[in-house]
């Protein structure tokens, strides 16, 4: 309840003044407009959070403040000294290496795939099938089987974090060149790029936005699955930490895994979404 | 009586027929067309007269059911870049800037590229777009992306420019300034122009000679030459007197069909 009522109060106030002339300090205000509004709801949680759980001994969620000195801990050390102090780049690292490493062998698939799948009728005949009839099993149902196939440790891993990013970039590529507007290809052929030049003047090009939405999505899936990829066994990784806390009912380490991988995962949309805009300026969906 | 001209294009008895769920649709029935070179000859008729899809086998995208279409004598089998297309919907390439655009069809073809530079900036500079040179297509406007369509085929050497309903989408003001722009690029090139369109008062200002064509199924049911200097008065006694004649020609097709 307190949460609607606060954010609700907040917003206006935040929003009225950049609407008229801007003043110096109204248009520095104008400019910290966004990010305000965007630190109501947190703040919101984390004040509702903190009322329910601080001073209460028995309480199976630690309030924000331990979780705060938790993270502290696990970024610096010097307050715990326990297996966890100062270890979170070692993680970090590990599940970037993961997240990163496991989208770029699922793009160097999906992509040509996507293509071919688009462009060539036999191709598609031939394999969307299958891929449909695979793409409905969650990436969780996998875990069993990829560790028989690929050992308990990184493989799996590796394996998992690529079949979430595979099916959002192979789906969306697909789309993007079957999308391509037909008079595109007249247009091309009546200039005289026919055949397979138009595969690169024409198709690529054309279906580059959407494209582009599958990488989106596709790093989006690798942070999501990153906790179950790492539930195989392995030492390190956000998600290690994260299943081993849980064991040793950790529950403020576990909360700190969760608040790594929200802000990896945001700061990497960031940068795609940045180098999309660079890439696609001439898109108006993208401008 | 122009039998004896080298014709640019030379349609002969074209028939075109569509499959469209297991019925047979024919689109045009046995069309004869002569276009001399430096000819502006218009296409008009009532939607579903097959006047785009004549077009379109000009153009090499559809190919002809019985007959025979002839570009200099020889048989269009596909599309080429000696017949320039100029689309209602423009069919620019989004991804690239006017530059890029006008330069697709040279640099496709495997031009050098200062060769290519040079052709795009005097057909920018013949189209009046030197300001948006590096705009994208998003970005511009009905006119500005048509004056791009247009400088594109004439970039690319287009012999014959193909323009289907071009100026159909644009308000009235920019399509007179466009059907001005384009008679003067016409006059000073001198292209050949096959145009097809459905308001009268385009073809008559605009065509050398107007071939009229009626629906169901798809037939050039006569044709009129325009002989009134150029630049042509919208108002003048005799562009009326040809307005009216095309006029009656169009809607007698309708009364036909209606009964």
């Amino acid at each position: 309840m307190s949460l609607t009522l606060e954010s609700a109060s907040a917003a206006p106030v935040t929003a009225a003044p950049p609407e008229v002339a801007p003043a110096p300090l109204s248009s520095l205000l104008y400019r910290l407009r966004n990010p305000l509004l965007a630190v109501i709801f947190p703040g919101a949680v984390l004040i509702v959070w903190h009322l329910a759980t601080y001073g209460r001994k028995y309480s199976l969620i630690p309030p924000p403040s331990d979780v705060a000195l938790a993270l502290w801990d696990l970024a610096f050390g010097g307050i715990n000294d326990d297996a966890y102090s100062k270890t979170l780049h070692i993680h970090l690292l590990a599940s970037l290496s993961r997240v990163y490493g496991g989208f770029a062998i699922a793009l160097c698939v999906a992509l040509p795939l996507g293509l071919l799948i688009g462009r060539i009728a036999l191709i598609r005949r031939v394999l969307d099938p299958t891929l449909q009839v695979l793409r409905p099993i969650p990436v969780t149902a996998w875990l069993p089987l990829a560790m028989i196939m690929f050992g308990l440790g990184p493989r799996s891993a590796f394996f998992l974090v690529c079949l979430g990013v595979f099916y959002p970039i192979l789906i969306n590529t697909i789309f993007g060149v079957r999308a391509v507007d037909q008079r595109l290809f007249e247009a091309a052929s009546m200039l005289g790029c026919q055949g397979t030049a138009q595969f690169f003047r024409v198709v690529l090009p054309a279906s580059l936005p959407a494209i582009f939405t599958g990488l989106r999505l596709g790093l989006g899936f690798a942070w999501v699955v990153i906790v179950v990829g790492e539930m195989t066994g392995v030492q390190t990784g956000l998600g290690a930490i994260i299943m081993e806390a849980r064991q040793l009912s950790r529950t403020e380490i576990v909360i700190c895994g969760m608040v790594v991988i929200g802000i990896a995962g945001f700061i990497s949309d960031r940068i795609v979404l940045v180098l999309g805009k660079r890439l696609l300026h001439w898109s108006p969906s993208f401008a | 009586m122009r039998e004896d001209a080298n014709p640019i294009l030379d349609l002969r008895g074209v028939s075109k027929e569509f499959a469209l769920q297991g019925q047979r649709i024919e689109a045009l029935r046995d069309a004869n067309l002569r276009v001399r070179p430096g000819e502006f000859v218009c296409l008009i008729g009532a939607s579903g007269c097959g006047k785009s899809t004549l077009l379109r086998i000009v153009a090499g995208f559809e190919i002809v059911t019985r007959g025979q279409a002839l570009m200099w004598g020889r048989p269009i089998t596909g599309p080429g870049p000696e017949r320039g297309m100029v689309f209602q919907d423009y069919g620019l390439f989004p991804w690239l800037t006017v530059r890029g655009n006008i330069g697709f069809g040279p640099s496709a073809r495997g031009r050098p590229t200062q060769e290519v530079r040079e052709t795009v900036d005097r057909f920018i500079t013949l189209v009046g777009l030197q300001r948006f040179a590096d705009a994208y297509p998003h970005q511009l406007s009905g006119g500005m992306k048509q004056r791009v369509a247009i400088a594109r085929v004439l970039a690319n050497d287009a012999e014959i420019v193909l323009m289907d309903e071009p100026f159909g989408a644009l308000d009235a003001m920019t399509r007179e300034r466009l059907q001005d722009e384009l008679l003067e690029i016409w006059q000073r090139t001198r292209l050949t122009v096959l145009f097809v369109t459905h308001s009268i008062e385009e073809a008559i200002f605009l065509g050398d000679r107007i071939m009229v064509m009626s629906p169901g199924p798809g037939r050039i049911d006569s044709e009129f030459i325009v002989d009134l200097p150029r630049p042509r008065d919208v108002v003048a006694a005799d562009f009326n007197d040809l307005r009216r004649e095309l006029s009656l020609k169009l809607h007698s097709h309708h009364a036909r069909k209606a009964a």
